[in-house]
């Protein structure tokens, strides 16, 4: 398909999953239209910003324009105010999305995709030659486009997805309802991350600092939503941030939902590829979903372009993203989903107990394994589980 | 439940959450369908906002 109302693959969202799917379609050589519902990708940017630097590389040139700052360690806070500090096994990063996100789409575009913003996509239609036509509202005028695959990317509150008959909506445990403040006038380790733990603080989730500069930073709360109902997640930040940065400014308030599930059952149906977000394949206990989301859109554009090739869109003939999404991180995000409440339910006692048996060890020499083997020895009832699951992941700060 | 416009981010969290798929998001905002609406509060509850309410 080559004229401008048909296409071959048609992604919805251009967050960096939607990029990557398009991207990696358009270098294998398939016609693709990327409709956007915001006025930029990126903008408005409802993300912490954090992410691990390995295997990035896969995916973009690592370019100082958009990285706020290069993270080396973390610390965590447990309830009773001990920290552990420990080294990063790979170097990470504070984006700015805003940047980031427009990169990724100009190397999709620099392979031929077609994108079109302030392109709201308002439903569907499937026709009986096996292809989709898609309706959205660009610029308030009415329009339609005619596909052979759809590439939902449109985040945690898809609707592609339900279009084509895939449940999307989530239980409420499993969402981390999150604010986030950008904050100025405060002095910060720009190389450091930091993490408080507590049910006083974020009862089934964490208040993270991410610095974007030394006098300023990403400073946001993600409590699970079971909790959302006795007390406001932006109520837990007001605390925070009143009780440890007194003079800040607030210039950016980020609200966001975050699916910290494991990925949907079904990402695929005829015709249509599910990804990111959309997918729910964010990490269920960092509910960092960046590369996983660039991970999911690389196969999804490949396999669609496999798709075409063999002249067979249907759910079957898309089965290999579901598959190879499973091998590359289904099935470890599920395990760490088996986790999650140990570590984000786990009551303030135990969190200290745990800082308890790390404290002594140096920080240069420690790392998020090294952490997860102390507290084994420690506790290995507790732990054990918690322990594979990041080493299996891999997961650096 | 009733969405204040000056409020609503769209952050998408309320549709996520509704179990009978009453909200979508429109350009600025998130919709819901009272006549599919349940009033069952999911979406009250999970709010970052508070932009949901009972009443309109």
């Amino acid at each position: 398909m080559t004229n401008e109302n048909q296409f071959d693959v048609v992604v919805v969202g251009a967050g960096p999953a939607g990029s990557v799917s398009a991207r990696f379609a358009a270098e294998n050589g398939l016609s693709v239209l990327m409709l956007e519902r915001d006025r930029e990708p990126g903008i408005p940017v409802r993300c912490a910003e954090g992410i691990s630097g390995g295997g990035l590389e896969t995916f973009i040139n690592i370019d100082k324009r958009w990285i706020a700052s290069e993270i080396t360690a973390a610390r965590l806070y447990t309830p009773d105010g001990n920290m552990l500090e420990m080294k990063s096994e790979v170097k990470g990063y504070v984006l700015e999305r805003r940047i980031f996100d427009s990169a990724l789409c100009d190397i999709a575009c620099n392979k031929g995709v077609i994108m079109k913003t302030k392109s709201n996509v308002t439903g569907m239609q499937r026709n009986n030659d096996h292809t989709v036509t898609l309706f959205y509202k660009f610029l308030g005028e009415e329009r339609q486009v005619k596909c052979r695959i759809v590439i939902g990317a449109d985040g945690i509150e898809s609707r592609v997805g339900r279009w084509f008959g895939l449940k999307t909506n989530l239980k409420l445990e499993d969402i981390s309802t999150s604010v986030q403040y950008t904050i100025n006038n405060i002095k910060v380790d720009r190389h450091v991350i930091s993490f408080f733990f507590g049910t006083k603080i974020a009862p089934g989730g964490y208040v993270w600092i991410f610095p974007k500069s030394e006098t300023s930073a990403n400073v946001g709360v993600g409590i699970a939503g079971s909790f959302a109902s006795h007390k406001r997640a932006q109520e837990y930040l007001d605390e925070f941030v009143c009780a440890k940065f007194p003079n800040a400014s607030v210039s950016y308030i980020v609200y966001a939902g975050i699916p910290i599930a494991t990925t949907l059952p079904n990402i695929i149906a005829d015709n249509l590829m599910l990804v990111g977000d959309a997918a729910h394949q964010v990490n269920p206990i960092t509910g960092g979903g960046i590369k996983q989301a660039m991970i999911a859109g690389k196969i999804a554009g490949e396999t669609a372009a496999e798709a075409i090739r063999k002249d067979d869109c249907s759910a079957k003939a898309l089965k290999p993203y579901s598959q190879k999404w499973e091998k590359a991180l289904g099935s470890k995000h599920r395990f760490m989903y088996s986790i999650k409440e140990k570590v984000l339910y786990a009551s303030d006692e135990r969190l200290n107990k745990i800082s308890e048996m790390c404290k002594n060890m140096p920080p240069d020499q420690f790392t998020l394994t090294d952490l997860f083997k102390q507290v084994i020895k420690g506790d290995p009832k507790l732990i054990a589980d918690m322990a594979k699951a990041f080493v299996v992941s891999k997961i650096n700060f | 439940m009733f969405i204040r416009k000056d409020l609503c981010d769209i952050c998408g969290s309320c549709v996520s959450v509704c179990p009978v798929d009453a909200i979508t998001i429109e350009e600025f905002n998130a919709e819901i369908d009272q006549n599919v609406c349940t009033e069952c509060g999911n979406c009250l509850i999970i709010c970052p906002a508070k932009a949901i309410e009972h009443k309109s």
